[in-house]
Order: C-alpha cells, then structure tokens, then sequence
C-alpha cells in the first residue's frame, strides 16, 4: 500500500514513515503542506496521514483542497489541539478520521487499514461471512454452522463492524467510536466484557474460535 | 397574534420604571396646576365680589339717606330714577309685603331673595330686545319699617357667572386631557428606552447562550443608552479577548506538552518493536508504556476539565433526550456490572429533552456509572433514572456502595482529590471534576446525598425554556 505522510515535526515523522515501513507500506513524506498537497495531487496513494497544524498551508486546507480537485483519497488527520470542536472541524473539511497525538502505533495502523478497506468497492453486501459464520444485515439475524445465534442489537452491531474489517486488527477505540458513536475512553475498560459476550455466542461449543483477542493492540475475527 | 403581542408589549411598557416615572410626574403635575389655577380663580371671584359688594353698600347708604330724609315715598322717586339708568348694572326693587312692586327695574320679588339683609345670589328675569331672559344678580334685601315694605338693591353678574360655569365644566376636561397626553407622552418615552433596554437584555442572553461575538448595537444618538452600550461593548471586548486568550494557552499547553509526550510514546514503541521480547527490559517498557498512557490520560482529562469551563464546548448544544443517552451508557456498563455481581438498574421514563452536550453528558454519566461499579462490592446496586421536575429534568445515579461521608461530598469534586479508602484503586482523580465541569458548562447543578446507604448522586438540567433566550417581540 501506498501511504502519504505530511507532518512538520520531523521527529514524529521519521518515526511515522520508519513504522510504516516495517508494517510493509510504501511511503511518501511531507513536512509541510505545500508539498503535502502538491505530493497528494499529483501521485496515487492509498490513504494520507495529515497533521492538523502545518506550516504554510494548514491540514484541512490542504484536504478542502485535495477534495476540491476531485481527490477523495482517504484521510486521517493526527492533531495535537485539544479535542471537542477539532475533530468535528476536521472531518467537516474532509477528513475521513482523527487521532489524537500521542496515539499508539497499533490504533493508527488498525485505523489505515480501516480507512484502506473503505475504498473497496464491494461494500454494498447484504451478507456477511467468516468461516462458517454468517451474518444476514437485512433480516438482522446470525447463523454459525447454521445454527441460530441470538444477538441483542448492539452486539449485532459489535460483530458487523468486526465482520466488515474480518481479517484486520480492530482497537476498542474504534469499537467504541464504531459501535457506541461515543469518542471518550472509559475509565475500565468495559469494551473488552461486551467482547467476552458476543464471544460466548458465535465461539462457544464450536471447535474454530473465530474471534481472537491481538495482544496490546485489540481484536480480530477471521476464519483460520 | 397581534393583539397578544400588542397587550404584551404594552404590559411591558408598563411595567418599566420610566413609565412609573412618569405616572407620578403627571399626577403630581395635574393636582398642582388644578390646585394653582383653582386659587387663581378663587380670589379672582372673591375680589370680583368683594367689589360688587362694596357699590351695592354704597348704593345702600346714599338709598337709606333718602330714605331717612323723604320716607318711603322719596326713596320711591329716587329708585324710579335710579332705575332709568342704563347701563349701570344696577337693580332696584322696591315692593310692599304682598310683593307688589312699587318702583325698581326688577318685574317682581325674586322667590329665593329673603330681607334679612345678608348677600346672597339669585337669578331673574329680565327682557332683552323682547326677550324673556333669566340671568343671575348678587345683592342685598332689607326690610323697612317693620316689614310693611322690602327694598333689594342688586347688580348684575352674569357675565361673571357664565365665566364661573365655564371654568368649573372646562377645568376637569383639562384636567383629564392632561393626564391623557401625560400618559401617552410616559408610554411613548418608556416604549422607546424599553426597546433600547431590551436590545441590551437580548444581546446578553445571547451572548450567555454562548454567542461571544455578539454585541450591543449603538445608535449613534450620543445618549446615556449609547454611553451604557459602548461601555458594555467594551467590557465584553475585553472579556472575550480574556476568553480567546485562555484558549490560546490551553490550545499551545495542549499542542505543546502533546508533541512531546507523542514523542515520547513513539520513542518507546519503537524500542519495544526492536527489542527481542524474551530480553530482560521487555517488562519494564511495557510498563513504562502504561505509565505514560496514564499520564497522556490524566492530561486529556485536564484538557477537557478545562474546555468545558471555558465554554468552547457550547457551540456544540442540541436538543437531546436525556432517557435515550441513560439508555446508551447503561447498555454500555450493563455487561460489566453482570460480571461483577452488579444489578444495574435503569429506571423506567419517558422522553426528557435537555439542551446539551451528547459527549460530554455521556461521558460525565459514564464517569458516575463506572465509579459506582468500581466501589461497590458484590451483590451491589446502581440504580440510574431521569425524572421531570417542575425546574427541569433530573438525572440521577444511584448505588448501595460505601458513600461518600458528608464532609468529604464537597471536597471530591475538585481536582486530584481521591479519598483515602480509594487511593489505591485505579483512575485519574479526574472522574468528579469532570462531572463537576459538565454541571457547570450545562448551567446544571450537581448534589451528592446519603443513599441510606450509599450515594446518591444527581444532576438537575435546567428546563430548554428556562434559558436565557430571546425575548418574543
């Protein structure tokens, strides 16, 4: 994958791209966003990584611009302002997600990944399936091996959402963003019982868990 | 529609001090200009008659003279003559007992007139060009030798009469007239420094609903209103600039302590990716990591205490149901609290529309919520409800734990505090105060009670309407 990195602060940078890198993606850098816009007009890149503050042209100047020009490359912007209007201000101008400095490497890496497979076409699907689970999202029901599965509405919601990034790391922030709609960390982490849950439904009694836990990054489902 | 709003703004009008003002000045105006020219005319009329009274006196000693000298025959002739005239204003009248008259220029004995020989007014009759006339006469009457004959001797003061009736049927009309335009003249004054009062009160609750750009508008008239409004504008300058300048520090303390820290998490994660995670500093990175993480969240918090005391939030208000956010959080803790033995019990409402912050309320819930979980041993119960109130809606979070003693319930909304019993569990310290600042941002107010046992904690949202809003014109 191809990912375009516009940050000034060259430490945060270096460590950006090195990461990337190690992860297995191709990396174009910018350190401010002239360049940064420059970079994002004129080569095809999977997704962008923009800072929110840049020098000589700001981060959602620079995506109000990309979208001008017909570009609707993913977006996710990191910022170091504080939060409450700044991330509705940044996905006003165009940003397809935010994080907030510091983050960890882990949910910046779950978050490209998300916003990479937003792109893919295949989007309008009435079913879902991992394994020998399947979710039908116009009846709202689950069947494993088909057998019934009684989900409340949330947890239907909770394995859409793991169901559509199947095979990818998801963070409980993303959950709580996703599933919950609420962008503030709980003081326990509650996310991790509403997992346990849904996972004595689809893995209990069956041979394959589907659903695995990533240590220090979040959760997964995928068929081995 | 418009009547209403007619007799509303008039009530307002009268209601205002200025009309008050006014009210008071009128009245105090038209008891004195009553009374002045009341005793204006007063002495006038005495003067007037005081005159009239003193040529009839002389009319009457030169008539008794006449009398004294020829009898009641010369004063007869006397009186013919006198009566012949014209223009004088005089009236004579002589008549015997039975009333028949025996010289004058009156035609008979006027009914009302006695002859005690005290004034007093009566009217008569008196032809004009033909005419039978009735006009009004002041005078005297006597009585002579023993009552066989009576003399009258008047002048005519109708003219003065009429003027006496003008006056007493045209003073209450001008009177009223006046305290009519009074009236008009205070409405019209307090209607035009209401408006200019009520453009002053709406630019305030505006700008206390959260609209700091906002300002009083100045006329350009260079009255004491503009005076009020430039001062006002100038003070609000000057606040906002105070305002804008808090958030430009919190925004360069958030950025500049955030690159940092950043750096700092990079710089670890880094070194934890490269290092062989059997190696012996494997632990101590990760835990270095925690640590930091605390302090990342510790410091989010902070920020976010902060940005809800200045306001920066407010922008982001809406309307929303208080029951459906109640519903959300729960749903979110209800797992948890099952695993810990917890009953979590969401009582039962109907919609509750608050205006406010979805996030931040949920957020302060979620903090109350997890608190109660996090305190309370097992076979526990937390009870959340909303409920209406006459003031507004309540929110309420309710458990059987330990409580908070009374001295404490003040002290743990501030910043840091944690209470002895609790040091060792995990958290920020942060978790009240930020419900605390939520209370604020929302003009809320929040009280800790004794559960019995327990706490009890609630918050009273006050009414959409109880806000300050614009005034309906």
């Amino acid at each position: 994958m191809r990912i375009l990195v516009v940050e000034d602060d060259l430490e945060a940078q270096r460590y950006l791209v090195n990461g990337l890198k190690e992860a297995g993606h191709v990396v174009d850098d910018a350190a401010d966003g002239d360049i940064g816009l420059t970079l994002a007009l004129s080569r095809p890149y999977d997704v962008a990584i923009i800072d929110r503050m840049l020098p000589k042209l700001d981060g959602l100047h620079v995506v109000a611009e990309m979208r001008e020009h017909g570009n609707n490359m993913p977006v996710l912007f990191l910022s170091a302002l504080s939060e409450v209007d700044d991330r509705v201000k940044g996905l006003k101008a165009g940003g397809d997600d935010y994080l907030t400095k510091p983050y960890a490497f882990v949910e910046l890496l779950a978050r490209i990944d998300a916003l990479m497979r937003r792109r893919s076409p295949s989007s309008v699907k009435t079913k879902l399936s991992v394994g020998d689970l399947e979710l039908d999202l116009l009846t709202r029901t689950a069947t494993r091996n088909a057998q019934a599965i009684d989900l409340q509405p949330r947890e239907f919601r909770l394995l859409e959402y793991l169901m559509r990034h199947a095979g990818q790391v998801v963070t409980r922030t993303m959950l709580l963003e996703s599933v919950w709609e609420y962008h503030f960390d709980p003081q326990t982490n509650v996310i991790d019982v509403h997992i346990s849950r849904l996972r004595a439904k689809i893995d209990k009694g069956f041979e394959v868990p589907l659903l695995q836990t990533v240590r220090g990054a979040g959760y997964m489902i995928r068929a081995r | 529609m418009r009547v209403e709003s007619f007799w509303h703004g008039a009530r307002g009008v009268l209601r205002t001090q200025a009309f008050r003002i006014v009210l008071i000045y009128v009245f105090v105006f038209a008891i004195s200009a009553t009374v002045l020219v009341g005793f204006t005319y007063w002495n006038t009329e005495r003067a007037l008659d005081a005159q009239t009274d003193e040529i009839i006196e002389a009319e009457i000693v030169g008539l008794t003279e006449q009398y004294q000298r020829m009898g009641v025959r010369g004063l007869a002739d006397v009186i013919a003559s006198r009566s012949m005239q014209r223009g004088a204003g005089s009236l004579y009248l002589l008549a015997d007992n039975l009333g028949r008259v025996i010289a004058g220029n009156l035609d008979e004995w006027p009914q009302s007139v006695t002859r005690d020989g005290s004034f007093i007014e009566f009217d008569y009759q008196r032809r004009v060009q033909g005419d039978l006339v009735s006009r009004r006469a002041r005078g005297k009457a006597f009585s002579l030798i023993g009552g066989e004959f009576g003399l009258l001797v008047a002048r005519d003061v109708y003219e003065r009469h009429l003027t006496r009736q003008l006056f007493t049927t045209t003073l209450p009309w001008s009177v009223g007239m006046m305290l009519l335009f009074g009236l008009i003249g205070g409405a019209l004054i307090s209607r035009n420094m209401l408006r200019r009062l009520d453009s002053i009160n709406r630019t305030s609750a505006e700008i206390v609903a959260g609209d700091f750009s906002r300002r009083v508008p100045v006329t350009g008239t260079d009255d004491e209103f503009d005076e009020l409004a430039e001062n006002l504008n100038h003070m609000l300058d000057r606040t906002e600039r105070l305002m804008k300048g808090m958030r430009e520090v919190a925004d360069s303390v958030a950025h500049d302590l955030r690159t940092p820290l950043n750096r700092l998490r990079n710089r670890l994660e880094e070194m934890q990716r490269r290092l062989d995670p059997q190696s012996a500093y494997a632990d101590d990175i990760e835990s270095t990591i925690a640590e930091t993480d605390r302090l990342i969240a510790t410091f989010n918090a902070l920020l976010l205490i902060a940005e809800a005391d200045s306001g920066a939030a407010r922008g982001a208000m809406t309307a929303i149901d208080l029951s459906a956010v109640v519903a959300d959080v729960a749903e979110l803790y209800a797992p948890l609290a099952e695993e810990k033995g917890i009953a979590l019990v969401v009582r039962p409402a109907g919609v509750a529309t608050i205006e406010g912050n979805r996030s931040l309320i949920s957020q302060a819930l979620a903090n109350l919520i997890d608190n109660a979980i996090k305190y309370l041993p097992e076979g526990g119960r937390v009870e959340v409800g909303v409920g209406e109130t006459p003031a507004g809606v309540d929110l309420m979070v309710a458990d059987s734990g330990p409580g908070i003693p009374e001295e404490d319930r003040a002290r743990v909304l501030e910043r840091f505090v944690r209470l002895e019993s609790s040091r060792n569990s995990p958290g920020t310290g942060l978790g009240l105060s930020l419900v605390a600042a939520v209370v604020r941002l929302h003009e809320a107010r929040l009280t800790l009670a004794d559960n019995a046992p327990g706490l009890k904690a609630t918050i009273s949202f006050p009414r959409p309407m109880l806000r300050p809003q614009k005034r309906s014109e």
